[in-house]
């Protein structure tokens, strides 16, 4: 390939990958991007799933896209719907509208404690973007620079006002499940928190961490857009002006292995031959990069065994229905299907849903996160047709007895009855169906254990140890390796977030 | 199903101990039943130093370490470089957690290329296993399968060769060979615990006794006398070993921050090899190396007679300006005339050459006496005779 010497390399081409490749190019950085799918875009991408149809195969809304990471880019991300309401779907018809902070459908006494409530989580999870944007301090390191970041950190904490700060050390490790419950009668309206707060973890809304997890999903406001052309038009955006930067993006391109020479990364091997750099930044989750690309001989065993030991099992399966027509849904007109549907009747449907999946199991009755893309946007159906994309919950990476063929349709059909109960006749209507079990993901986009955000949002996998002691600084224990997929702080979602701490990370650490 | 032993094990000389024993004074290593002097501690230790003393080393914890990556897993576990071990080598080392501090010591024997033998104090399977990700190595236990013996003192060489061993001349000091005695096949390595001449012999269990006893017909007119660990542990002292508990404590098994020592508070700075790219511990020791370590570990030749056990270690005689470390370990050396002692002291005190204070404690019929004994920091291990290193040994 290449004999040119790169001032950096980085690994995969999603949205992660290509804000740091951007941001580094803006630097002035020779940069080149190695992605070993045929396009770019990793989780965030359009792809075709059945004849004609076409949809957002991993992440399908934006919710956390950060505002100055687009503008520190400038790049231009086209939207079909900027805000997207919530419907809480009910079998019965009568539904629970959620839009910002308004909640309809739901007793005065609710819609007023809904309010409040929101109000309340934006505080805090105002609080939590201010930390979003910056690589988090380092414990215990003795310099003045860290020492600094954490008393603005506590010093953010402090100007909460002295009770808001009370609530948010109190809330830290709660669960989101009896905040609900002191708050809300409507089943509906705390069904759809609840959901809201565990989809993408290993946690029913019974278990601790759940509230960060809701506030995490908050950061920047709450808005949920659709982009138009999918989420692929997103990182193609990204990628494009990546490359008017100056950064060069190969895809098709796999990287084989990080090279290790005398304690430091000297570059990549690709199937084309190696290629040099003294900085490799590597987009895939922290299992991958220690234990596929570079090995773990290449660090102590202390730092081995806190990456053995990341909480990395995805447990959300992506369904996508191609339809002939729009389901109907009593109580709902058919624009109404533009917007972001939850099915998760009350707080103890999701908690059900998710208590088999402790043991291996897949819910009985999943709870569902549904759009259909094609209301808005009509390049992803073919004319009159329509696509549905559902997250779908509880579905284990490491299923008793595997994903195996009777598995998958056992869950297809769990899937559909659950879906039936709202949308009857759905089946009826589908022409394909795509399920893509965490398993799927892992193979499909090369994230271990098919986990979204790279490594489970947990506390014990928050900020300073995000994704372990020892890297939450997007600097690897291995002189020239960085992170900077969503495994680092602050997590997953198309925030961009951490490819920009990475590229902020890198070139600090270049001036200093 | 298989039988769980619930009380404490027997070692493969276990008859040959109790037939010896007259004082029946045991404690348990390792979940063995070990002898803490068979007849007289003091006799057992000049037997050390003045003929042949047997000991039973069985219940240390051995592992085998086998497979491809074998030399690559001890390379990155332990601080110095083991590739330059060859095969019928043994080497001494240290390995550390992440933050630089030892989790323990213990000797590596290169058996055949490719093929080690790794035995240290401590229980290890854990941490190798974690240590192994990433290698392919295979890590056994083997402590029960191999029964191993020291033959220690003077006379060492001349009783085993009398015993018929064969091959012994030439072995240097941390050499091994591969040899037997009449049909026994008998791996013997030249170390030891004591600082004196003296081998160690690792066999089957099934053989254990019988080897033992050739040793024994073979030893009689030289003053061969099996030992407990009472003799041997003042022989270490003299000898200047560290022993994992006293020196230092195992840093997995602390839980107070600074309780631990890195390599080089144990004066092991020698047993760290920075050209190494990665092993465990070297980011945190390389920055201990530029910033400082906090503690020293000192070797003290102390002035009277009395062993400054459990001393606290003063930078003057007068103990205003308060202690500076502690005494780990004491003893009255017999071989040296001497009162010896371990201690820890915060650098940047104790460095060889300089004079500290100990306040030792005694008791007097009861009452508990003080006094403050000057100490001067030596360098280098108390007990160092030339014929340790003599080869081939001389005769007896």
């Amino acid at each position: 390939m290449s004999s040119e010497r790169f001032d950096a390399i980085i690994v995969g081409a999603g949205h992660n990958g290509l804000v740091c490749a951007a941001l580094l190019a803006k630097a002035g950085k020779s940069v080149l991007v190695l992605e070993s799918n045929d396009n770019v875009g990793g989780a965030a991408i359009t792809r075709s799933f059945a004849d004609g149809f076409s949809v957002s195969a991993g992440a399908h809304l934006l919710h956390q896209l950060q505002p100055r990471v687009v503008q520190a880019l400038g790049v231009r991300v086209p939207l079909v719907n900027e805000r997207l309401p919530t419907i809480s779907l009910s079998g019965t018809g009568e539904h629970v509208i959620i839009d910002e902070q308004t909640a309809t459908g739901v007793s005065d006494r609710d819609a007023e404690a809904f309010a409040e409530f929101m109000t309340w989580s934006g505080t805090f999870a105002g609080f939590l973007n201010k930390q979003f944007l910056k690589p988090p301090p380092r414990l215990g390191s003795g310099r003045h620079r860290d020492t600094l970041k954490l008393a603005k950190l506590g010093l953010d904490l402090r100007l909460l006002g002295r009770d808001a700060m009370r609530d948010f050390l109190q809330l830290i490790g709660q669960n989101i499940y009896d905040e609900l419950e002191a708050r809300f009668d409507s089943p509906l309206l705390k069904g759809a928190i609840a959901l809201d707060a565990v989809t993408g973890t290993h946690t029913g809304p019974r278990s601790p961490g759940s509230m960060v997890t809701w506030l995490y999903r908050l950061c920047t406001g709450g808005h949920v857009a659709q982009p138009a052309g999918g989420m692929g038009a997103v990182t193609q955006a990204l990628a494009a002006r990546a490359e008017a930067l100056g950064a060069t993006i190969e895809t098709g391109a796999p990287v084989r292995r990080i090279v290790v020479e005398n304690g430091r990364v000297t570059g990549v091997d690709t199937d084309d031959g190696h290629i040099a750099s003294w900085t490799v930044i590597s987009s895939a989750d922290p299992k991958t990069t220690v234990f596929g690309l570079v090995g773990a001989r290449h660090f102590e065993s202390t730092f081995v065994r806190r990456i053995q030991h990341l909480r990395s099992k995805g447990n959300v399966a992506k369904l996508h229905v191609a339809l002939d027509a729009l389901p109907e849904i009593s109580g709902l007109r058919p624009e109404d299907l533009r917007g972001r549907l939850l099915l998760a009747v009350s707080p103890d449907a999701v908690e059900r849903a998710f208590n088999p999946a402790k043991y291996g199991r897949c819910s009985e009755q999943p709870v569902f996160e549904i759009v259909f893309p094609s209301v808005s946007d009509a390049r992803c159906a073919p004319d009159g047709k329509h696509v549905m994309s559902a997250l779908v919950q509880y579905a284990p990476y490491d299923l008793k007895g595997g994903w195996t063929d009777i598995a998958r349709a056992d869950f297809l059909d769990a899937s559909f009855k659950a879906l039936e109960a709202v949308m009857p006749g759905l089946k009826d209507r589908a022409i394909a169906a795509e399920l893509l079990t965490p398993v799927d993901i892992e193979a499909e986009f090369g994230m271990h254990g098919g986990h979204w955000h790279h490594g489970e949002l947990g506390l014990e996998q928050f900020m300073f140890v995000r994704p372990v002691a020892g890297a939450a600084q997007y600097r690897m224990p291995l002189d020239g390796l960085y992170l900077c997929g969503a495994g680092t702080h602050p997590g997953g979602g198309v925030s961009g977030a951490p490819g920009f701490n990475a590229a902020k990370a890198i070139l600090d650490r270049e001036h200093s | 199903m298989t039988e769980v032993h619930q009380g404490r094990l027997q070692t493969p000389f276990y008859s040959r101990f109790r037939a010896v024993d007259t004082l029946n004074e045991w404690h348990t290593w390792n979940g063995y039943t070990v002898c803490n002097a068979p007849y007289c501690a003091d006799l057992e230790y000049f037997a050390i130093r003045n003929a042949t003393a047997v000991f039973d080393l069985s219940p240390m914890n051995k592992y085998r370490i086998t497979g491809p990556d074998a030399g690559a897993f001890l390379n990155r576990l332990v601080t110095r470089d083991v590739s330059k071990l060859r095969p019928g080598r043994v080497g001494y080392s240290v390995w550390c957690d992440g933050n630089g501090k030892v989790i323990d010591d213990g000797t590596i024997f290169h058996l055949h290329e490719g093929d080690y033998r790794l035995c240290a104090a401590g229980r290890h399977a854990a941490w190798f296993t974690d240590s192994a990700i990433g290698f392919d190595v295979e890590i056994d236990d083997e402590t029960p399968d191999v029964a191993a013996l020291a033959v220690q003192g003077p006379t060492s060489f001349s009783v085993l060769e009398r015993a018929g061993f064969e091959n012994l001349e030439g072995l240097k000091p941390f050499g091994l060979v591969h040899t037997h005695v009449g049909s026994i096949s008998v791996m013997v390595s030249r170390t030891g615990f004591t600082g004196d001449l003296g081998y160690e012999l690792w066999m089957s269990p099934a053989d254990a006794g019988r080897v033992w006893d050739r040793i024994f017909d073979a030893g009689e007119l030289t003053g061969i006398r099996a030992i407990g660990t009472d003799a041997l542990e003042l022989s270490r002292i003299e000898a200047g070993f560290l022993a994992p508990g006293l020196e230092f404590l195992p840093a997995d098994e602390t839980v107070r921050s600074g309780r631990s020592r890195s390599p080089f508070e144990l004066g092991l700075d020698w047993l760290v090899d920075f050209t190494k790219p990665v092993f465990n511990g070297r980011q945190a020791l390389a920055e201990e190396q530029r910033h400082g370590s906090t503690w020293r570990l000192v070797r003290l030749d102390i002035d009277g007679n009395k062993p400054a056990h459990n001393a606290y270690i003063f930078p003057r005689e007068s103990r205003n300006r308060g202690d500076i470390g502690f005494v780990t370990s004491a003893a009255w050396s017999p071989v040296c005339k001497k009162n010896i002692a371990f201690g820890t002291v915060r650098q940047p005190h104790g460095k060889p050459g300089d004079t500290v204070w100990v306040e030792i404690y005694y008791q007097r019929e009861m009452h508990w006496q003080r006094k403050m004994a000057r100490a001067t920091v030596v360098d280098g291990p108390f007990w160092a005779p030339e014929r340790r290193r003599l080869t081939p040994p001389a005769p007896y």
